[in-house]
């Protein structure tokens, strides 16, 4: 198998746009399954009543990094032509900042609200404006910002490389943090359940 | 069985919810892998992963190029998304994948008897309000991801499963923001 299918010029450029019409309906029925076309259930993850969002996005993470981790192992994938952006660490950490409080005010992330859209709230429409909004408002002050944009450029950094470790021990590290990470949700959702009911532990 | 047209009429409404109520949300650890493999495919198939913020960039730029074309050319950060006009910037990968986001999430929502014309908020907010708050948000949040080069898809998700560097700290970023800001935010969603 010589993966990715499309580097190998497998199929053309008009057939890859079909691709990613099915890829995206394979990506909002997840969505909206896990509820989050409902910015109530996405927001009460930062209240530590309903953790779905953290389950469902680390056991996506740590399912497609199995995968492409054993695809890599068996020598069907070629890890260099997956693409992924490189590392701007200070743009990237102040961006996603600035992304977690548009978040809990604005309910939704950009992938989220185009479910709660289509899904008739009214809410997630009007976010969706704000997201062109805010793309509209970064994009006119670029020339101001553009130094800062292109600050701290690492490059195409790979975290085993970074750490000075392998890929199967980052890997391992991984899973067991998500594993931690179920546990303590689970034990909290409890914990906020009964404190909600009354029953002090 | 609904029509579609009838979704949202209110008349419908009333009686559909007595015969269909919403079913619960799936378990979302099966949701998670489902989502995972949606990814690997994309993966395996394209050498690239999920996308969402980037497909409004290019929504955008090409709205501004419509309406200011000599403008649009002289900034760096829509041109890049305009090209040289050889092609037409809405024939791109994001923007496809997003419009099957909308698809997929409709059916989803359909045959679970979801699709609802609602605002989504706590009780101790105006709908208004609320509103207000979406638009800033999402505001907030085009101008970040654009900061960031990805959202929660293009990043944390991409990212996170490729274990880029910049992806994690992004990650650990969006988390740190909104529990920071949780707090301020109560009265909107307890």
């Amino acid at each position: 198998m010589n993966a990715p299918f499309f580097k190998f010029d497998m199929f053309s450029f008009d057939i890859s746009l079909v691709v990613a019409f099915i890829i995206g309906i394979g990506f909002g029925f997840a969505l909206e399954r896990g509820g989050f076309g409902s910015a109530r259930i996405l927001a009460s993850q930062f209240y530590f009543t309903d953790m779905r969002v953290l389950k469902v996005m680390f056991s996506a993470i740590v399912t497609a990094m199995l995968g492409v981790f054993f695809f890599v192992a068996f020598g069907w994938l070629d890890l260099s032509l997956v693409y992924y952006t490189d590392t701007n660490m200070i743009p990237q950490v102040v961006g996603g900042l600035i992304l977690g409080v548009g978040f809990v005010v604005g309910g939704y992330c950009p992938g989220t609200s185009c479910v709660a859209a289509v899904t008739g709230r009214i809410d997630g429409a009007l976010y969706l404006i704000g997201v062109m909004a805010g793309i509209f408002i970064f994009g006119e002050l670029f020339p101001l910002i553009e130094n800062f944009y292109s600050s701290t450029d690492m490059g195409r950094v790979f975290l085993p490389d970074y750490l000075g470790m392998s890929y199967g021990m980052v890997v391992l590290l991984v899973v067991l943090m998500a594993v931690g990470a179920f546990a303590a949700a689970e034990w909290g959702e409890r914990k906020m359940a009964a404190k909600k009911s009354g029953v002090v532990k | 069985m609904m029509s579609i047209t009838g979704i949202f009429s209110k008349n419908n409404e009333a009686v559909q919810e007595k015969v269909h109520e919403p079913k619960p949300y799936s378990n979302p650890y099966l949701v998670g892998i489902g989502l995972g493999l949606v990814l690997l495919a994309s993966f395996v198939i394209m050498g690239r992963g999920l996308g969402a913020s980037g497909a409004f960039s290019s929504i955008v730029a090409t709205g501004v190029y419509q309406l200011a074309p000599d403008h649009t050319v002289s900034n760096p950060y829509f041109q890049e998304y305009v090209g040289d006009g050889s092609i037409n910037p809405l024939k791109d990968w994001l923007v496809f994948e997003v419009l099957g986001v909308f698809v997929g999430g409709l059916i989803s929502g359909l045959i679970a008897h979801r699709v609802k014309k609602t605002v989504e908020k706590g009780d101790r907010i105006s709908v208004r309000n609320r509103l207000i708050f979406a638009f800033i948000g999402g505001g907030l949040m085009g101008f970040g991801a654009k900061l960031a080069r990805g959202c929660t898809s293009g990043q944390a998700l991409t990212g996170g499963a490729l274990l880029n560097l910049g992806s994690w700290a992004f990650m650990m970023m969006v988390f740190a923001g909104a529990y920071a800001m949780a707090y301020f935010m109560r009265r909107q969603w307890t």
